[in-house]
């Protein structure tokens, strides 16, 4: 004898896995007063040009450290490793983002508590790394000035889900007649609102703003780990 | 290309609730896939079947209910639908909208069972 279907209620989130692990790390990087911060574009935006001059100029005024994501290869690591903070690589093998569980992993052994900046470099990919938070305090995503000005409307999702926008190799703005104003347009209108840098890793140009930027969300979260406990 | 990890996670999720329920047959899984979730539903539906082979769920189906962005306009103070998921503003006033209410859901809400 067959039943006629029915409908059972399930209410959950596809992603309720992740999304718990994140929490936890959220919660771990408040705790220990470390501001997070990931790092989002697409392949050759220059993420990695981007953060190895990040740590170097950060080190020695502050303790940084960073994970970074990749298919394959242990090459960036091998690269950010030039500035002496520790580094860490995740390698994620066919996967095309992180997830939240590969940074818990990550991080194992780290006592977070010694350091003041973690980096969190994901996976060369402008879709999927969307879906998943990591935990980090702040999302970045780059756009290099070679890519275009219309790549935040090619990929507003993951626009959306970042913080901040950092318009990498303005050094070479000129030779493409980067649209500045346009990008900048395209941008808010994905995100109103958000935070843009422009700068230039081998110039240096543009890149006081933004440490005084991370100097300045650093000393808020601080703040607020200190009043919670 | 996530989403036949994201199929996966869904046949699971499926999995358990159907033993949860005697071990009852699932015919469909009813999905909420927000415009902002990062996941592409044809992409989904293909990998769903995939993902169903060699399971208790090969043969069901995947109904997607697709949630369009649903935004807060603080000069209208009230939600209001954008137009399009490249110009966050509002379509009456055309106040950017930074604030997303809905959109970004990935959510099993219900299974189709027969016992």
């Amino acid at each position: 004898m067959t039943t006629e279907p029915r409908l059972v209620e399930v209410r959950k989130n596809v992603l309720k896995q992740n999304d718990i692990i994140a929490r936890a790390l959220r919660e771990r990087f408040r705790e220990a007063g470390v501001l997070a911060v990931s790092l989002v574009s697409s392949p050759g935006s220059g993420k990695t040009a981007f953060l190895e001059k990040t740590l170097t100029l950060l080190q020695g005024r502050y303790r940084v450290a960073a994970l970074v994501g990749d298919l394959a290869t242990e090459n960036d690591a091998a690269r950010l490793a030039r500035s002496q903070a520790p580094v860490k690589q995740i390698l994620t093998g066919t996967v095309c983002h992180l997830e939240a569980a590969m940074v818990q992993n990550a991080l194992e052994g780290w006592d977070l508590a010694q350091l003041d900046f973690l980096f969190i470099e994901n996976v060369g990919n402008l879709v999927c790394p969307s879906s998943y938070d990591l935990g980090e305090d702040l999302r970045f995503v780059l756009l290099s000035v070679t890519e275009g000005e219309d790549k935040p409307l090619k990929y507003p999702t993951i626009f959306n889900s970042a913080d901040v926008a950092v318009i990498t190799k303005s050094d070479l703005a000129a030779a493409v007649e980067f649209d500045e104003a346009l990008a900048r347009r395209n941008i808010q209108a994905v995100r109103p609102g958000m935070e843009v840098f422009k700068l230039s890793a081998k110039t240096g140009e543009g890149m006081s703003e933004y440490f005084e930027f991370l100097e300045s969300r650093r000393a808020r979260s601080r703040a607020a780990s200190a009043a919670a406990k | 290309m996530h989403e036949l990890s994201i199929a996966m996670s869904i046949v699971e999720m499926a999995q358990e609730e159907s033993e949860r329920q005697g071990n009852a047959q699932v015919m469909a899984v009813h999905l909420r896939l927000g415009q902002l979730s990062g996941v592409v539903k044809e992409a989904l539906l293909s990998s769903y079947e995939m993902a169903c082979e060699a399971t208790p769920l090969a043969g069901s189906r995947l109904l997607i209910e697709e949630i369009p962005v649903e935004v807060f306009c603080p000069t209208c103070d009230g939600p209001r639908m954008v137009d399009s998921i490249q110009w966050f503003c509002c379509p009456d006033c055309g106040t950017p909208t930074p604030t997303v209410l809905h959109g970004k859901e990935l959510e099993v809400v219900a299974l189709e069972i027969r016992e």
